[in-house]
């Protein structure tokens, strides 16, 4: 029955094997079909629903906790913090009516203990060497410099590439250059407010991370001081 | 109906007709997740849960199906259960959901399932089809298990996360990348024909192509 | 845009090819004759499957599943399963002689991991339609180079001298870790 390296065709097995069992059975009403592929289909869909209310919560919770330590992270520690969604060319409280907030783009917002805004928590994406990046960076419009970066999903060759992720050293250049922050070779940036090192032998995964950080500053330049401005004049 | 005994289904797909080593079924996964042991296993267990689940429910209901719709409802209730095992993997172990990503859903595509219930599942007892299923999904789990440990303990130097050598050992780098999946597999494979040729009485195996051989002999 | 869209394309085709990096369509890659002429008309029915399914993947996901995303992998294997069929009834009346050829591979695409992996992909990422489309197209491609390499490889190993237990499957994944390996160099392809 079982074809080496290959598989016999559906269609066929059933041929045969319907031959070589019993007589024919008689033919069956394509009422009687529809009714078995419904009941099979609704049982399944019940025992999925049934699955979904219970798991669906314990997986957004997980989400949610992902997320608030990566901007915990990046924020190095703001006292609270809360999300906007940008849309348009402007950064909104709520979320545009009729989405899923999880699924929009949006930047966190995180304050220290006195209520005073300390920076923007903002996630971005683009190619890497092998797959695309995640990543989520902290960065302050005033001074214009990065707070910190974490990334949440590479795919970098293990023990090259994905020294992005796992080189302290490396994640710890992110507190500090100011944007648009330049790439540089190990140890030759002194006095540039603008570099970061890169890490030997891993420069395209660096640079990946780089570009994808100046290209999302660059993106929402407009709605973030549009943003501060506003809280700005109304306080 | 062959009369085999039931504990002969059950033994049987754990070595005998491993789905990896012997009948090569369900490829996808085993090179895709065999990166660390603790992945492997993970899904080997995940497709044993939808193995069994689906096993049941499909000879449960083996003789109120009719013909034409026979593949069309066990694709539907090996579906719902790979959806049910998606599920419980991402809400009660996060990080495993995390590596091994979309090949939990892709469990419904595993040659192995369908080939179960189409060979088994379909025409025998309750009981026996659990058996069955519960032996292919061990062997299954045993063969991803054997392939993630080629390639963790070369390619990382460590087993199921346990260091096994010092310092300086330099890893494999290649047996944690998606050749080495292929490589180790294609290894174990190799391996397991020799044996079979030794044990089959070629006793001299020859390891070198022929060409070699008649080289010398002209010289 | 553009950019994106060529990336998508190269990236699915050679960078990420479905196939040798990300491990889908494994059963008809070794399971493939040693016949190049075989594997490349196995591709373009893997691409023209690919391309509807990533089509009606995105509806499934705009209209339908918003509702109900516990029913995704139901949903896509229905269809998927359907569609094949449809592809299949269309072959036999457009070219019976492309049919008899293509012969068993026809309903094997159904449980070709790599239809319903690139279904779940678009999803996982999100993809609108034209580059759900691209990312179809650039599976195919990929696949269809795979599938001849491999065929073309085979051809010639069939016909040299290998020791007695190597004339197994054991060697034909080997040359698959090598085809892997090359592939491999297409890394970095699109580095800024």
């Amino acid at each position: 029955m079982s074809v080496p390296g290959g598989h016999a065709p559906k269609s066929a097995s059933l041929s045969t094997e319907m031959a070589a069992d019993a007589p024919p059975p008689p033919d069956v009403r394509p009422s009687r079909l529809i009714l078995i592929l419904c009941s099979f289909g609704a049982a399944c869909g019940l025992a999925l629903a049934l699955a979904f209310e219970w798991t669906q919560p314990r997986i957004d919770a997980h989400q949610a906790m992902l997320t608030e330590a990566a901007v915990r992270e990046v924020l190095r520690g703001p006292d609270h913090f809360t999300p906007l969604y940008v849309s348009g060319g402007t950064l909104t409280a709520t979320a545009p009516a009729g989405a899923d907030p999880a699924k929009l783009d949006r930047v966190f917002v995180g304050y220290d203990q006195s209520g005073k805004a300390i920076g923007f928590a903002i996630p971005a994406s683009g190619p890497g060497f092998q797959d695309n990046l995640k990543l989520i960076f902290g960065y302050d419009p005033a001074t214009e410099q990065l707070i910190g970066m974490k990334l949440v999903d590479q795919r970098e060759t293990p023990g090259i590439g994905d020294r992005i992720e796992k080189d302290l050293a490396f994640v710890q250049e992110f507190a500090g250059p100011r944007a648009p922050i330049e790439g540089v070779k190990a140890g030759r940036g002194q006095g540039n407010a603008h570099a970061v090192d890169m890490i030997t032998g891993a420069t395209i995964s660096s640079r990946a991370v780089i570009a994808i950080i100046n290209k999302r500053v660059q993106a929402l330049a407009p709605a973030l001081q549009n943003y501060t401005q506003q809280q700005g004049g109304a306080r | 109906m062959t009369a085999t005994r039931a504990i002969e289904d059950f033994v049987d797909p754990i070595w005998r007709n491993n789905p990896t080593f012997v009948q090569m079924l369900g490829m996808c996964p085993t090179m895709a997740v065999t990166n660390t042991v603790i992945n492997g296993f993970s899904m080997g267990v995940t497709t044993t849960f939808v193995l069994v689940g689906s096993a049941f429910f499909v000879s449960l209901f083996r003789k109120s199906v009719p013909n034409e719709v026979r593949i069309t409802t066990s694709i539907l209730v090996i579906a719902a259960f790979t959806s049910l095992a998606d599920m419980f993997v991402a809400a009660l172990a996060p990080t495993i959901y995390k590596a091994l990503g979309a090949f939990i859903a892709l469990i419904v595509a595993n040659c192995v399932l369908l080939g179960r219930m189409e060979a088994f599942a379909q025409k025998r007892p309750v009981g026996r089809s659990v058996l069955d299923s519960l032996g292919t999904g061990i062997g299954f789990t045993l063969g991803l298990s054997c392939v993630s440990a080629v390639r963790e303990i070369l390619g990382n130097g460590t087993f199921a996360g346990i260091h096994l050598f010092g310092p300086h050992f330099q890893p494999m780098l290649i047996f944690m990348l998606p050749p080495g999946g292929f490589l180790a597999l294609g290894f174990w494979l190799l391996f397991l024909s020799y044996l079979k040729a030794r044990k089959k009485g070629h006793r001299r195996v020859r390891l070198w192509p022929v060409v070699v051989t008649r080289r010398k002999v002209a010289a | 845009m553009l950019k994106d869209l060529s990336w998508i394309l190269v990236s699915a085709a050679l960078v990420n090819n479905f196939t040798l990096t990300l491990f889908l369509g494994l059963c008809s890659f070794l399971g493939v004759t040693g016949k190049v002429s075989t594997a490349l008309r196995m591709g373009a029915a893997d691409t023209f499957v690919l391309v509807l399914t990533s089509v009606a993947a995105w509806f499934l996901n705009r209209f339908v599943l918003g509702y109900a995303p516990y029913l995704r992998i139901i949903a896509f294997i229905v269809v998927i399963a359907a569609l094949v069929q449809i592809v299949e009834m269309f072959v036999k009346k457009v070219s019976p002689t492309l049919f008899r050829e293509l012969g068993i591979y026809l309903p094997l695409i159904t449980t070709n991991c790599a239809i319903l992996g690139l279904a779940l992909f678009q999803t996982n990422r999100g993809y609108n339609f034209i580059q759900g489309v691209a990312f179809a197209l650039g599976a195919g491609l990929g696949l269809t180079l795979a599938l001849t390499l491999m065929g073309s490889i085979r051809e010639r190993v069939e016909l040299s001298d290998s020791p007695i237990f190597a004339r197994s499957m054991g060697i034909v994944l080997i040359i698959a870790g090598c085809i892997s390996l090359a592939f491999m160099g297409f890394g970095g392809l699109f580095s800024s």
